[in-house]
């Protein structure tokens, strides 16, 4: 098989995998009588239309970006962390314990502490399913499954007994002191101009894009990365050139878990300023199609967990003003894993072919 | 607890024990045959979707079962497509499928019925109804068997006995026949068994195929039996607990009816933390119950309880060389 040039390879895969997810999503609304052109125009104008959708889209991608990195930097050690779910789940135990902690002084002070409580969290809860994979062979992919439903239950436990405070209902921790509270677009100079209404887009923003450089540095520029695109490229061959499995397995998903964890300073401390149940809705999930759609590369997945974010937010304006289910944005979520994860080979083929015919009739007309 | 109460746990096991079984095993064939499916979880939706629209539509509990099955073969096409035909990754192929079910089915459900993403309720020959075995009316009277077989043998929908029933099948099929030989080896290496002249892909689809189809009849039961209609996400995770179940039992048909029936257990407890609690003598948590399942299954794989391996070549797209 012909090789792809590079840039078909970088950008047209990824395009193409999406055309083909919007096409099947529209047959799908067409099939349960809606005008996609209609939803489509519901969800650009609810997410990209307005200051205040844009706040909710990078709200959410900001989310993404995190869980979309976690993915990313396990997927170039080959190891397909599925645990993203959990260990956000866990990391916004570490933002709530720190920032109920301490009465804060500063935001500042509440922040950094915050998203070093969050990173440890989540890095412990992958901590268990690494060392499982290096050193007992258990499938990381089964483990990590696992401990997504154990952290669920840890949570409901933790949060109707331990954290719910006395006389409160609902479970979920007691709210979070003032001095803990991150300032949103709106409350920052010169965003101010563009964002007049509250949004809960706020500077987590800023360190998810900070950490997509951090893991961009990390993985093409230190000995550390270079060892784990090894280890992903070829385990024998790592092993024979001197590099420890076992260590670059741990190490490696630590640094999944912590990327993984942080996204809760962003929902947990920025947006609910509380910790609730089932904080992170699905975007541990999200980061599998975030970094599949974003080739594994941190700027790919920034793009990518921009997209999702437009997805989620005109998702949601979608349930609002439409008689579509929110959950078109999961069908639509699916189709693009589907497409750019396990279809991937059938595009590459798809285009090769495409390439192959316009080089056939270069050739004839040159003849 | 009393002997009553106990009959009641044993109940409950059974009737939550047979989607975990249905799927477990359906689980089992493809895993045997080198596929990994995490879609169990995707295609029992898909089914209990399909067999609650279609059993509310006709008012045959029969009709919705067919249509559960269809449905689920439709998503095992579209796994084997990705992962077999385009030698895709089978985890992200089972992952996209459970994203893709998840939503969809409450899309169909919403535009057919205008309930919130629900399946009208169903009842009489919609559903599948309780069966009373013979001589159970007979025997209630004698002591200890009696309720036994009254109370917890006896008194469950037909799918329950096909899923047991299922077992000795699958144990025949794999074991004892030319198919689950060739099935066992594909999944094993599947290289000599293409020496041999058999068709890798063939197998592959056909093992996908009977996942499909068990599936659908565990999603049919979600909707038809168990439940009396379809709810947005009723699985509620029963494919990874099957998943779990299967590596627990490590590939082997009768060993994964003890594990289902172990964390079909759990669950049935996880409904009655008042039991566990006199049992006991110590307040223990519902999340611990409903976790346990997820629990043992890490500790298995940690090889603290027996080593599980799994089929050799599962996972890996077999290319043929040329």
């Amino acid at each position: 098989m012909d090789r792809l040039p590079r840039w078909a390879d970088v950008a047209l895969v990824p395009l193409i995998s999406l055309l083909l997810a919007a096409i099947i999503s529209a047959i799908v609304l067409l099939a349960i009588g809606q005008s996609p052109v209609e939803a489509y125009k519901v969800m650009v104008d609810g997410a990209l239309g307005s200051p205040y959708g844009w706040g909710y889209t990078l709200y959410y991608a900001t989310s993404f970006i995190f869980t979309g990195l976690a993915v990313t930097v396990a997927f170039h050690a080959s190891l397909f962390n599925i645990g993203g779910e959990g260990q956000a789940q866990l990391g916004g135990l570490g933002v709530a314990l720190v920032c109920l902690a301490l009465p804060w002084p500063h935001w500042t002070l509440a922040l950094a502490a915050a998203t070093f409580g969050a990173a440890l969290f989540g890095a412990a809860w992958a901590a268990i399913p690494a060392y499982l994979q290096a050193k007992r062979g258990s499938h990381i992919v089964i483990t990590t499954i696992m401990f997504n439903y154990i952290a669920a239950a840890l949570l409901v436990y933790l949060l109707v007994d331990v954290l719910r405070p006395a006389g409160q209902m609902d479970p979920a921790s007691a709210r979070f002191p003032e001095g803990a509270k991150l300032p949103a677009l709106n409350d920052l100079p010169i965003f101010n101009l563009v964002f007049q209404k509250a949004v809960p887009a706020n500077v987590t923003l800023f360190i998810a894009l900070f950490m997509a450089w951090v893991v961009w540095a990390l993985l093409w520029r230190t000995r550390l990365g270079y060892q784990i695109r090894a280890f992903g490229k070829s385990e024998s061959a790592a092993r024979y050139a001197g590099i420890n499995p076992v260590k670059i397995t741990i190490v490696t998903m630590l640094i999944s878990g912590a990327l993984a964890g942080m996204m809760s300073v962003n929902n947990v401390m920025g947006e609910a300023e509380r910790l609730l149940q089932n904080s992170s809705e699905g975007a541990g999930f999200i980061g599998i199609a975030v970094a599949l759609m974003g080739r594994n590369h941190p700027f790919g997945v920034v793009l990518a967990a921009l997209l999702f974010g437009f997805l989620y937010q005109g998702g949601a304006e979608l349930g609002l003003w439409t008689s579509i289910p929110i959950e078109m944005r999961i069908v639509v979520q699916g189709l693009v894993i589907l497409f750019t994860g396990a279809l991937d080979m059938m595009v590459r083929m798809m285009l090769t072919w495409c390439f192959g015919m316009v080089r056939g009739t270069k050739a004839a007309g040159a003849a | 607890m009393d002997y009553a109460t106990l009959l009641q746990l044993l109940d409950s096991t059974l009737r939550l024990g047979t989607p975990l079984l249905l799927a477990c095993l359906a689980g089992l064939y493809s895993e045997r045959a080198g596929v990994f499916d995490i879609g169990l979880e995707g295609k029992m939706l898909a089914a209990a979707m399909s067999a609650g629209a279609v059993a509310a539509l006709t008012g045959s509990a029969w009709a919705g079962l067919f249509a559960g099955i269809a449905a689920s073969l439709l998503f095992a096409a579209l796994h084997g497509l990705a992962s077999i035909t385009f030698r895709g990754n089978q985890l992200i192929s089972g992952v996209a499928l459970n994203f893709l079910a998840s939503g969809i089915t409450v899309l169909v459900a919403q535009s057919l019925f205008q309930q919130g993403g629900r399946t009208p309720p169903l009842n009489g020959d919609a559903r599948f109804n309780p069966l009373t075995l013979p001589f159970a009316e007979a025997m209630k009277d004698v002591p200890i068997i009696g309720p036994l077989y009254f109370e917890v043998i006896s008194g469950h929908s037909i799918l329950v006995y096909i899923a047991f029933l299922t077992v000795p099948l699958t144990w025949w099929v794999l074991f004892r026949t030319r198919f689950g030989l060739r099935l066992r080896a594909v999944g094993e290496n599947p290289a000599a068994v293409d020496t041999a002249g058999v068709s890798v892909v063939g197998l592959r689809f056909a093992a996908l195929a009977i996942t499909g189809v068990l599936c659908g009849v565990a999603g049919a039961y979600m909707a038809t039996a168990l439940q009396a209609g379809f709810g947005r996400e009723m699985t509620a995770g029963r494919g990874y607990i099957a998943l779990a179940a299967l590596i627990f039992a490590k590939w082997r048909p009768v060993a994964a009816m003890w594990a289902c029936l172990l964390f079909g257990f759990f669950q049935a407890l996880a409904l009655r933390p008042d039991v566990v609690q006199a049992v006991v003598q110590v307040k223990i948590p519902v999340p611990f119950l409903d976790a346990l399942p997820y629990i043992l299954t890490v500790l298995v794989l940690a090889g603290f309880v027996g080593k599980a391996i799994p089929p050799r070549a599962g996972g890996e797209p077999y290319v043929k060389e040329r």
